[in-house]
């Protein structure tokens, strides 16, 4: 791009009035001593009649000198910006140019007009078109006569549904949701042990329907998944119905208008549905995990879409499964958990913590199978009317868990191979042992869902839960 | 006409940009063969002379006709061929 000429810079567009109105004023500049360039961003042919008009209506200048208002009056010296004036302000505008009498009979002061550089959708396409992010991903062009979501579909590219394009301008509008490096290398994907940038995570957040705000959490969870402890390879290969699912604690789930209300495990709520539903793109597309191939669940579950949602802390009785992990109150995080498909828990009698405990124990006893022990972690998902039953009776978290970690000592004879005319079990050698139903530190509580409806819900984990297999993980969620 | 839309590679790019093709069979023993007539003039004496050969190796092989080159086949039509064979050729020119 040529230097820029030394002198004074008007930056301008028709279509603005104080623009417009300062016409006289740059009609002045270009009788001065000073060289006058006026770079137009909408009409070459304004303003009429003074010489050194410019066309920008491609933008170019303006995107390099990052221009925000117009008018704009910058002053040049030796080829190098040294002062400017933004919108109309008289006196400004005297001091910068030196001219005392500039702009009589104008109003003292008028705010200019928003930019066209800057207008919501031309920024993206003028920082592809001019260079100002650089995007690494190979270019994949859609076959004029082919409808670009087709494309996607036919390249292998989505998980069932449609996607988003991934176009250069909505990858860069979807890189301003961070601060991170598009180059940065978030984690090394498996099955394919492929190492991640927030490029590809942001290519395939764009093809989820993710907003750019979404994308810290996006990270966090791509982050997550790919700590050692959570044994995505494993998950994703194993015949198991399991896949992440994602659990996001404080303030950014409200900031980015996460449902932890009404139908906080369903469908209808973009910031979850997407989030959740970016980690499996990215496993599929980055990662080369793909059902029949290295994914070889035996019926999978409908959470291999998306399975994401935010806890309600606001309305828990208790502490937050990220403070209860660690993280300081207000700190936002992530949670994975490998997990199955939802499991109902009806109980709409129980008026007491003790008789509601009760029905917890019985129904999480199903995880997996009720007579396997100590193999599938789950998370129990308590809902407000339930919740305000331990509320009344005063049970913190912790007393709830210590109730049903004794509920559910299971006496061996109940679970060996055999036993209640069932052949799958424990070996026989364990049936006088008291067995936990689950690991130590293998059943989470979170507290989500609308206010109305005496329902709980279990989500049961892998069977390989534990050192061995899977183990949640929690990220702070990092802008 | 449209102009074509450029998009990000979403994978890891270990395979060729170019769209891979489906694989062909490696021989034609025990596949059913379709013989689809796009309804071009002379397409079938061309079919008829393949389906001859085709027969005299002891293959099977089905006829399917498009109801005009100008357009694309109907979705039946497709679906009647993808279910009903194992492969199919096409008589393209006349």
């Amino acid at each position: 791009m040529e230097k820029l000429r030394d002198g004074f810079i008007v930056f301008c567009k028709r279509e603005c009035a104080t623009c417009a109105m300062v016409v006289p004023v740059m009609k002045e500049l270009g009788k001065g001593d000073q060289e006058l360039t006026i770079y137009t961003q909408d009409d070459p042919s304004f303003p009429d009649g003074i010489p050194g008009v410019i066309d920008d209506t491609e933008l170019e200048r303006s995107y390099h000198l990052h221009i925000e208002t117009v008018p704009t009056l910058v002053r040049v010296e030796n080829g190098e910006e040294i002062a400017r004036a933004v919108g109309w302000d008289r006196a400004e505008w005297r001091v910068l140019t030196g001219i005392e009498g500039l702009g009589e009979g104008l109003p003292d002061f008028r705010p200019g007009c928003g930019a066209k550089n800057v207008e919501p959708g031309i920024a993206e396409e003028l920082s592809v078109r001019f260079g100002g992010v650089l995007l690494t991903a190979r270019r994949i062009e859609s076959p004029q006569l082919e409808d670009d979501v087709e494309t996607c579909f036919s390249r292998g590219w989505t998980d069932g549904l449609p996607v988003v394009p991934p176009t250069e301008v909505r990858v860069v509008r979807m890189l301003e949701g961070t601060t991170r490096l598009s180059d940065d290398v978030v984690g090394i994907i498996p099955p394919n042990q492929v190492p991640c940038t927030v490029e590809k995570v942001a290519i395939n957040a764009v093809m989820a329907g993710c907003k750019p705000e979404y994308l810290p959490v996006v990270l966090a969870a791509v982050e997550a998944a790919c700590m050692d402890e959570f044994c995505l390879h494993g998950l994703l290969a194993t015949t198991y119905f399991s896949g992440p699912v994602v659990i996001v604690n404080g303030p950014i789930s409200k900031v980015v208008g996460m449902n932890s209300g009404i139908n906080a495990l369903g469908q209808g709520n973009r910031a979850n549905a997407t989030i959740g539903r970016t980690l499996q793109l990215v496993v599929r597309n980055v990662g080369g995990g793909r059902p029949g191939e290295i994914d070889r669940s035996t019926l999978g579950n409908p959470g291999k879409y998306t399975f994401c949602f935010a806890e309600d802390e606001s309305g828990s009785p208790w502490e937050s499964l990220s403070v209860e992990r660690g993280y300081e109150e207000g700190t936002s995080t992530v949670t994975l958990f490998a997990g199955d498909g939802v499991q109902a828990v009806y109980d709409q009698l129980s008026r007491t913590a003790e008789s509601l405990v009760r029905t917890y124990a019985l129904c999480l006893r199903n995880v997996a199978h009720p007579k396997i022990p100590m193999a599938a972690d789950a998370i129990l998902v308590v809902s407000p009317e339930h919740g305000a039953i331990f509320r009344e009776a005063g049970w913190t978290k912790s007393k709830l868990k210590d109730e049903l970690s004794k509920l559910l000592q299971l006496p061996g004879a109940e679970l060996v191979r055999g036993a209640n005319g069932i052949a799958e079990g424990i070996p026989e050698e364990m049936k006088d042992a008291t067995i936990p139903k689950f690991r130590p530190g293998g059943l989470h509580i979170v507290y989500a869902g609308g206010t109305a409806g005496r329902f709980s819900a279990i989500i049961g984990g892998w069977v390989a839960s534990g050192p061995k297999g899977s183990q949640s993980v929690t990220k702070e969620i990092k802008p | 006409m449209t102009t074509s839309t450029v998009l990000l590679d979403p994978t890891a790019e270990n395979s060729p940009d170019k769209r891979e093709r489906l694989l062909r069979p490696k021989d034609l023993e025990g596949l059913i063969v379709g013989l689809l007539d796009i309804s071009k003039a002379r397409g079938d004496i061309f079919l008829d002379e393949i389906d001859k050969q085709l027969t005299k190796r002891g293959l099977k092989t089905r006829r399917y006709q498009k109801p005009t080159f100008a357009r694309v086949a109907p979705i039946e039509l497709k679906q009647e061929i993808s279910t009903q064979c194992d492969l199919v050729i096409e008589a393209l020119a006349d």
